[in-house]
């Protein structure tokens, strides 16, 4: 679908509106080698990025690098650093240390011309409940710069993109969780930017809203506009992310591919065992120590949760009937694919929702 | 998106206070506006009807029957120019305060904005431009009711509204800078209750500050109201005095000037942190 203008002739580059091909500057990009691009040709260059709030140090020296079109996640839980992070990206939080670019520009100098090319969508709706839906977008092609025409052409679009087309004369309060973050999303378009911020896109939402939203983000990466975002779902940052890094304590902890970190922290299966507390039938004990006297030997590594037990395997199958045969008899079983919790709780020895 | 690509916002500097992004926030304001006119007008005529009624008339009357003011002055005529800077200068402390409050905490259309490429101080002077058209629309019925109670006897008194605006921005000015500190809202109750009303009151809007003690004459001085409301009469009964017209004004200038400076500073250091 195309929504927007087509670019000017001879414009090597793709906007999110400007159909479908990835430009060439995009292509040239070797991912997982962010080392290799310099400041200029990467949408995000940061290094020993910090933030401090008086004594209080929210991000601590952290590097990375976003190539233009790429997804990429910062993963962590509440209070690891990845919404000061965004901040100072989206150019609204100064940086206290450390090196900082957007599109090859620094912040502290350029931070209205960095925005008009960045569209944020805050963790806060942030929607305007005295305007309706329409004037939300209205407006805010306003703040952009645009003509009251063309920001009106503009939000009309918008609006069918995130299907919100017949409530575009109400009022922002009514709409459902969903559609208040869907219009959200469309405002943030309103400027056709290169590059979106995502602060917890989908936090609070239920699962059929969160797959809506995921679609319409993944159209907008097709269409190359960089996507940059925080979560603390492990599906989302899995569905989106090209490529992550895992935030905690101020700190980045880990950086690659869902598909790497998870082959790199945690192995390719994790057997769930739980065990019914007090009943204790046949020996299984409700008691760590106890149960690890009988695991020894059968995996690499055990996570002992509240709940249950987690035992990290490359056959989560195997793995169980080897425990059957030394006599554990657990409450139930489960063997699924190990997920970047997993990752997360290798990393930090923490979950990542508490 | 490479280089090349001509960006979506064509020019855009850091611009001053009344570049076109303060514009912008202003456009936003008039848009909630255009929402609402219909009570805006209604509020803004009849309570020049209920003021001037009960007060002018009304309690005008008895002070009439008694001797009247110095002069010979209706009441009437008296209170009304004053009535009408006091209640400029209460919408707009109204403004200044719950309005912008829910722009910064409650609804954060603040934080929306800035993520565009409008800074803290645009939406500041914005928001003011607001609060003075919100005035000046306020002072402009007014006067107008003013006009049909026939309790205007001079051309100057037409003045009045733009002394009216200046009150009600030495006022807003102060007043967002101090909501911009704010956590919540509570503080406002206080500062209306022990601070605008006591002002509506007490700065010679319905009564003479010579009538005051001795000892509280020099605080009404140093506040901005009793400035705007003898200014206001001075102009509206006639009775011009170069040097003090002058001293008013400079009063009343000093505080908007003093109070978007801070405001400017704590808008700042709220929002861009």
């Amino acid at each position: 679908m195309v929504i927007g203008p087509p670019g000017p002739p001879g414009t090597a580059c793709a906007g999110p509106f400007s159909g479908n091909t990835v430009p060439a500057a995009h292509r040239r990009y070797h991912r997982g080698v962010s080392e290799t691009i310099s400041p200029v040709d990467s949408a995000i260059h940061a290094r020993g990025l910090t933030k401090r709030f008086g004594a209080f140090t929210a991000v601590d020296g952290v590097d990375f690098d976003v190539a233009p079109g790429e997804a990429f996640g910062f993963l962590g839980p509440n209070g690891a650093g990845k919404t000061s992070t965004m901040r100072m990206i989206g150019t609204v939080s100064p940086v206290t240390a450390g090196t900082l670019t957007v599109f090859g520009l620094d912040p502290a100098h350029n931070g209205p011309r960095i925005r008009s090319r960045v569209g944020v969508v805050p963790q806060a709706d942030t929607l305007d409940n005295e305007l309706s839906v329409l004037e939300n977008l209205l407006i805010y092609g306003r703040y952009f710069g645009l003509s009251w025409a063309e920001s009106r052409r503009r939000a009309v679009e918008l609006l069918d993109f995130v299907q919100l087309t017949e409530r575009s004369g109400d009022q922002v309060e009514p709409l459902s969780g969903g559609m208040k973050r869907r219009l959200v999303i469309a405002r943030a378009l309103i400027n056709d930017p290169e590059m979106l911020l995502l602060d917890e896109p989908t936090t609070g939402l239920d699962p059929q809203a969160r797959h809506l939203l995921w679609d319409r983000l993944y159209r907008l990466k097709q269409r190359g506009v960089t996507l940059c975002l925080t979560t603390h779902y492990m599906d989302e940052a899995e569905q989106l992310c090209d490529r992550l890094v895992v935030m905690d304590k101020a700190k980045i902890v880990a950086e690659g591919s869902p598909r790497q970190l998870i082959e790199q922290y945690v192995t390719r299966e994790v057997l769930e065992l739980r065990f019914n507390r007090d009943e204790g039938d046949d020996g299984a004990a409700d008691d760590t120590s106890q149960l690890d006297g009988q695991l020894d030997g059968l995996a690499e590594r055990f996570e002992q949760l509240p709940d249950r037990l987690l035992v990290y395997t490359a056959d989560g199958d195997a793995t169980a009937a080897a425990a059957f045969e030394r006599g554990l008899r657990p409450a139930s079983v489960l063997v699924r694919r190990s997920t970047l919790e997993d990752v997360f709780l290798r990393l930090t020895g923490r979950s990542l929702i508490e | 998106m490479a280089a090349g690509r001509a960006p979506v916002v064509a020019r855009r500097g850091p611009g001053g206070m009344m570049s076109s992004p303060s514009l912008r926030q202003f456009e936003h304001d008039m848009l909630v506006f255009r929402r609402r006119w219909h009570s805006y007008l209604l509020s803004g005529i009849s309570q020049p009807v209920l003021y001037l009624l009960s007060m002018g008339i009304g309690l005008g009357f008895y002070v009439n029957k008694n001797g009247g003011l110095p002069g010979g002055v209706p009441y009437l005529e008296y209170v009304a120019p004053a009535l009408l800077v006091t209640q400029a200068m209460m919408a707009a402390a109204f403004e200044s305060a719950w309005p912008i409050m829910g722009k910064i905490v409650w609804d954060k259309t603040y934080q929306a904005a800035l993520n565009t490429p409008i800074g803290a101080t645009n939406l500041l002077v914005g928001d003011l431009m607001w609060i003075a058209f919100r005035a000046v629309l306020l002072s402009v019925l007014f006067f107008a009711v003013i006009v049909a109670f026939g309790a205007v006897s001079s051309p100057l008194a037409l003045l009045a509204i733009p002394v009216a605006v200046i009150t009600a921005m030495s006022f807003a000015a102060p007043i967002v800078a101090f909501t911009a500190t704010q956590k919540s809202d509570q503080p406002f109750n206080m500062l209306f209750r022990f601070g605008i009303t006591p002002l509506f009151l007490f700065s010679g809007t319905f009564f003479p500050i010579e009538n005051l003690p001795l000892f509280i004459q020099p605080l009404a001085w140093v506040t901005p109201l009793y400035h705007g409301v003898a200014l206001a009469r001075s102009l509206s009964l006639g009775r011009i005095d170069p040097l003090v017209d002058l001293i008013h004004v400079a009063v009343l200038a000093g505080f908007v000037i003093v109070g978007i400076v801070a405001a400017r500073i704590t808008f700042r250091r709220r929002l861009e942190v």
